[in-house]
């Protein structure tokens, strides 16, 4: 069966802009997709292209079998939720709710009870009759995702769904939204900027970079194993150290030189070539003194910031380079490292991230 | 702060004074008893009363009031197409020499605008017959042509700086064009729409200079009327007569600053 959304090399050129380069992509029924990017990457263009706003270059799209070629915004089974709502400022909010009904020829009680049970959906029923400018920000979000879904679309859109909203009202807005994702059984396409955001959301991220999707993937597939240092370096915090191979079998990678790191590997990689190495710093432990297993490494703090349930370290080696490192405070007993004080890094072969590019 | 505060209120009182003094004074000698408009002789209103009864100012109004209207409705008509235009077709061919012959009139002396008018009606005239002579229809053409400059100034402030996602998403919800300018753009812009009606509306009603040149017999609006008679002397009933229009003019004015101020805390509340 063909996938539920399929985009096959489609281009978007703005005068000489590429926006979106060549990218294909399959999407099935039901899933939450997150696009991650930093701003400008072509995430937004691509959204507007599903929503009919841009047409591609080149390329189709294809929706539910579909070829959208052609096929007008209010033609598609599909609908926008703006990143700033975009809510109709003189209309109530159960007008703003009922606007997609209405046009869909939608009338009297049947009219009601649907704007009723969306009302309820997003739990704002008892503020229909007030106007956007009379809601917090959290509730116009709320009037935004109902109008967006009144119309029962196969698939939501959703440009930077959050964005607008502060820290904590964000946090508990990110379950309310995969909550009523998965009540409904929407396809969810939800563009963002903010990973922590992406990490929470969605079934599968797909990483974007210069109009192209860099990785699609879990998020844990994403964070543990990244496929370039691209992806690597943008999901969290990462240490990169630049290596030549100096022995591989199935199993193992030994890097040479004076840091002799070990790590495990699925490819066979030839001796002598050059491979970036990746250790994210809460797989990084750092000791006091020496425990004698493998990845053993002679450091130096550079710098340290407490955090309360953690300290992050800069350190040093002899060599000059650097391990970016979390520390969780689990045992108060422990004197902590301080600045310039030497210890020891340790990490398992299992957590070094081997990149090849 | 203090001295500075002094200052500032005495120079707006200046300022204020200049601007009103003299209307007040008028109106104060609208109540005038005597013939004298510059001699107090006790209360009265009967130059209040005269005015109503003087067909040839009832009529004036009457016909000023008829063009004002048409005049500020085509106008504002005009203006929306003239904003839309700007706004929205982005860099379209002859844009910028487009804009300048649209915002012209805004500083063209009226006296070049009312004479080219009139030079245009007589020779539209001469060639197709139409409009025979001058008369209501000729100053309402004339009055709307200058009117809509205004209202287009107006109209484009406030439609640039609205937000084109609320088009988008009425056109996502299934709206057609049409439509989504009807229920969505007109009602977001609805209080620049009021207020350039409302400004082409008193341009129209107190201009002098243009409907004169175009005005024709039994076409005399107000202004022209209280022009003549001001020629021969300056008696209680135009003060009468110019109270009058002033407190139609600043009822329509205040309320309409209300409406708008109304409509833009409930926007700003909104950002």
């Amino acid at each position: 069966m063909a996938p539920f959304i399929r985009l096959k090399s489609i281009s978007k050129h703005f005068a000489d802009v590429v926006a979106v380069d060549n990218l294909s992509l399959d999407i099935e029924k039901g899933e939450l997709f997150c696009l991650l990017g930093a701003s400008g990457c072509g995430k937004s263009t691509l959204l507007r292209l599903l929503a009919g706003f841009e047409s591609p270059t080149k390329g189709t799209i294809e929706i539910d079998g579909q070829d959208m070629a052609g096929v007008a915004p209010a033609d598609r089974p599909v609908n926008f939720m703006f990143q700033n709502y975009a809510l109709f400022p003189h209309m109530s909010v159960a007008d703003n709710i009922g606007y997609g009904l209405r046009r869909a020829g939608m009338r009297g009680t049947e009219l009601g009870e649907r704007v009723e049970s969306l009302l309820k959906l997003v739990r704002l029923q008892k503020l229909g009759g007030r106007k956007p400018h009379q809601l917090s920000g959290g509730q116009r979000q709320r009037v935004a995702l109902a109008r967006a879904l009144a119309r029962r679309p196969k698939l939501l859109l959703l440009d930077e769904p959050l964005a607008a909203l502060d820290k904590k009202l964000r946090e508990d807005t990110q379950f309310e939204l995969v909550d009523i994702q998965e009540k409904l059984g929407t396809t969810f396409i939800v563009v963002t900027h903010d990973q922590e955001e992406a990490m929470t959301l969605a079934g599968r991220i797909g990483i974007m970079d210069a109009g192209q999707l860099v990785q699609v993937d879990a998020p844990r597939s994403l964070y543990e194993r990244p496929k370039s240092s691209f992806v690597a370096d943008f999901l969290g915090t990462i240490s990169f150290v630049d290596a030549i191979v100096a022995s591989c079998d199935k199993t193992s990678i030994t890097i040479g030189g004076d840091l002799n790191i070990c790590a495990a590997s699925d490819d066979d990689l030839p001796v002598g070539s050059a491979v970036k190495l990746a250790i994210r710093p809460e797989k990084i432990y750092l000791s006091r003194t020496k425990n004698g297993g493998v990845n053993e490494i002679e450091v130096v703090v550079e710098d340290l910031a407490y955090l309360g349930f953690a300290t992050n370290y800069r350190v040093k080696t002899a060599s000059g380079q650097m391990f970016k490192l979390q520390q969780q405070q689990r045992r108060s007993l422990d004197a902590p490292l301080s600045w310039g004080e030497t210890g020891y890094v340790h990490f398992d072969p299992q957590d070094v991230i081997v990149l090849k590019d | 702060m203090g001295r500075m505060n002094g200052l500032v209120l005495s120079l707006g009182a200046l300022g204020f004074g200049i601007l009103y003094l003299p209307i007040i004074i008028m109106i104060i000698f609208s109540f005038n008893a005597g013939k004298l408009v510059s001699v107090w002789s006790g209360a009265s209103l009967k130059w209040y009363a005269g005015l109503l009864e003087n067909d040839q100012l009832l009529s004036a109004f009457g016909t000023s009031l008829l063009i004002a209207l048409w005049a500020a409705t085509i106008a504002t008509i005009f203006g929306i197409c003239i904003a839309v235009a700007f706004v929205r077709f982005g860099n379209f061919r002859s844009r910028l020499a487009l804009s300048a012959i649209a915002s012209a009139p805004l500083v063209m002396p009226e006296i070049v605008t009312g004479l080219s008018m009139l030079l245009l009606f007589i020779s539209m005239e001469s060639l197709f017959g139409w409009p025979s002579g001058r008369g209501v229809d000729t100053i309402i053409i004339a009055h709307a042509t200058f009117g809509m400059c205004f209202a287009a100034v107006v109209i484009q402030a406030r439609l640039r700086d609205f937000d084109m996602a609320i088009e988008e998403a009425a056109a996502d919800l299934g709206a057609t064009q049409p439509f989504i300018f009807l229920s969505i753009t007109l009602p977001v812009i609805a209080p620049a729409v009021v207020a350039a009606w409302l400004l082409a509306f008193t341009l129209s009603f107190d201009d002098l200079v243009i409907a004169s040149f175009v005005s024709g017999p039994g076409s005399s609006t107000l202004p022209i009327v209280i022009f003549s008679k001001v020629r021969l002397g300056v008696t209680p009933e135009i003060n009468a007569l110019a109270t009058v229009m002033i407190v139609v003019v600043a009822v329509a004015v205040i309320g309409a600053s209300w409406a708008i101020r109304r409509r833009l805390s409930g926007r700003d509340q909104n950002q």
